[in-house]
């Protein structure tokens, strides 16, 4: 996979760029600001991007705002922003862009684990959606009343099922079988009131959409 | 209570009031109109006696050099009734001449009316017998004794009339609030000036620190996919990845703290949803604020809302939470109402008087509702302009 960076540490911008290497994709450029990045993928025409929130020449978010300019241009372009903070606002933003196929939003944090990381860096670039868990959690419990219902398991189900994960990796997650975490999720659809759908990325859309609602 | 001005003392307690100053010096205050009144018949006079062109003449003459020492005259005096030192007024001549043509016109008469009424009166009553002997003894006494039952009253309103044309020439004299506003300029200063500093501590963190914790963890982490798993340095520096890991969410939790970056950059309604959406309470937000406000009202409504509802949320019991704003006629309105059990109380801790000192900073208004028992509404009017 071919991935432009925008990242304004150069520390940061060149372990990031080892280590998508060592995992066997191709960094097509690493670039340190927003221009840059525009720049850079009307150039190279990657299969994603990687990019901060905050970067030059403002320090606010002007990564972001690429990121959404560039979802506008291509919305087939996977996009994964990293985030010092998580904030719903950019979260949201971020999936009302090209229906929420392909993007995903992170806490710079997770860079740290290394395997997850690159693992959503690829289901972003296979068209997924994957959600901090920490934006996740913030949801939960903002809207803790209809999800009290949820046990707790089924919580954390939902929790991994946000992050876009198959129901393969949550069974490995949670050391039980496929037909466990199927139950699981209709379970919680069944009391969430959401029809279920086959398809990954939308239950994601789905439960995301319904946890959004002032 | 040390009392400054003739106003002032008019709060005290009857019997302390009666027995200060306050009430004779307002008379001596009054009384001494008698000299602009003097000043005035000077004027009247030379028009008057003196024949036709020269009498004008003088007439003008006097006009011209009379309010300077006039005004020299009413800046001594005003002592007599308000013991607060007169700030410096960068047109202090143009109030002084203005000061002086309001005295000369009305105020001296109206002041030796006043006096005149409200002093002789009583005293006119109390000597009934002496001055108006054909009145028979019983009419005669019970005037004395109402002239007597009079004075306090009379006290009270000379120095009411004192207190209020003393404030009336301070007015003229000085620019009114003028060291109200600098205190709460200097005040605004020093607030703007610790926002500032904020804002630099937050870059410094998340340019500095932030992003190098970042590149240790991503450094730990690539470190651990070259080591067999179960061996002690995998261990070991599985331990350090963590601590990183935790060190990194205690500085985000830390840096939000210092300042919220959404703030700066979506403005107060992303801002407040963002905090609301972080409560462990369920809060709706209905923020209908379309255009960003200037930067100290949003960073002081923010800091409002974040503060009410970290109380809420500490204090309250409450199930569940609303924030909602708008800005009317130039000033926004917002209000936090939780459902919680009340009796919030200003005297009882630092939070909710911080919260009144944070907004009187920029001129705005805390007003709280929290009966025992609930519910709880806080309400903040700051004006925008």
């Amino acid at each position: 996979m071919r991935v432009v960076i925008a990242e304004d540490v150069v520390l940061l911008r060149e372990g990031l760029a080892g280590l998508l290497e060592r995992f066997g994709h191709t960094v097509a450029a690493a670039v340190g600001d927003a221009p840059g990045l525009l720049a850079a993928v009307a150039e190279h025409r990657p299969d994603a991007v990687v990019t901060d929130v905050r970067m030059p020449p403002g320090f606010s978010d002007e990564g972001l705002r690429a990121a959404l300019e560039l979802r506008e241009r291509d919305p087939g372009l996977a996009v994964l922003v990293l985030s010092q903070y998580v904030e719903q606002t950019y979260a949201a933003e971020l999936l009302d862009s090209g229906a929420g196929a392909g993007v995903g939003y992170l806490l710079k944090d997770r860079v740290g684990d290394v395997r997850e990381f690159v693992a959503a860096l690829d289901r972003v670039a296979a068209g997924g959606t994957v959600v901090d868990p920490e934006v996740v959690r913030q949801l939960l419990r903002r809207r803790r009343d209809p999800l009290d219902r949820l046990t707790a398991r089924e919580q954390e189900v939902l929790g991994l099922i946000a992050e876009g994960r198959t129901n393969a990796s949550i069974a490995k997650e949670l050391f039980v079988t496929e037909a466990a975490v199927a139950k699981h999720i209709a379970n919680i659809f069944a009391k969430l009131d959401l029809p279920p759908a086959a398809d990954g990325h939308r239950r994601v859309l789905a439960v995301l959409a319904y946890l959004r609602q002032g | 209570m040390l009392n400054r001005t003739a106003l002032e003392a008019l709060t005290r307690r009857p019997l302390p009031f009666l027995g200060s100053a306050w009430p004779w010096r307002c008379v001596a205050y009054l009384v001494a109109s008698v000299v602009p009144g003097a000043a005035a018949g000077l004027v009247a006079a030379a028009v008057l006696l003196l024949p036709k062109p020269q009498g004008v003449l003088a007439g003008l003459a006097l006009l011209a050099v009379i309010p300077l020492p006039l005004a020299r005259f009413e800046r001594w005096r005003l002592r007599l009734v308000d013991g607060v030192p007169l700030p410096p007024a960068p047109d202090r001549r143009r109030r002084e001449l203005g000061l002086a043509v309001m005295t000369l016109l009305a105020l001296w008469w109206i002041d030796l009316v006043m006096v005149a009424a409200v002093v002789a009166g009583p005293v006119l009553l109390m000597l009934t017998p002496v001055v108006q002997p054909t009145v028979a003894a019983e009419p005669g006494v019970a005037a004395s004794v109402v002239g007597v039952l009079l004075l306090p009253v009379a006290a009270y309103t000379v120095t009411a009339w004192g207190g209020g044309r003393g404030a009336m020439a301070r007015a003229v004299l000085a620019p009114q609030r003028s060291e109200l506003s600098e205190v709460l300029r200097s005040r605004a200063r020093l607030v703007d000036a610790f926002e500032v500093e904020r804002h630099r501590i937050e870059r410094d963190l998340h340019d500095g620190a932030q992003q190098r914790l970042v590149a240790l963890s991503m450094t730990l982490g690539m470190a651990r996919l070259d080591l067999p798993e179960d061996s002690e340095v995998s261990r070991l520096i599985g331990l350090a990845h963590d601590e990183a890991k935790q060190a990194l969410a205690e500085l985000r939790e830390l840096i939000r703290g210092v300042h919220a970056p959404i703030l700066t950059d979506r403005g107060l309604v992303a801002a407040v949803r963002d905090v609301a959406g972080r409560s462990p309470v369920p809060v709706d937000v209905a923020l209908d604020v379309p255009v960003r406000l200037p930067a100290p009202v949003e960073v002081t409504a923010y800091y409002v809302v974040s503060e009410a509802l970290a109380n809420m949320a500490k204090h309250s019991g409450a199930a569940r939470a609303a924030v909602s704003g708008r800005v009317e006629r130039g000033t926004l309105v917002v209000e936090v109402r939780d459902d919680g059990r009340g009796g919030a109380d200003p005297a009882g801790g630092t939070g909710l008087t911080g919260l009144a000192d944070r907004l009187s900073v920029v001129e705005g208004r805390l007003s709280l509702s929290s009966p025992a028992g609930g519910p709880t509404l806080v309400r903040v009017e700051i004006p925008c302009a």
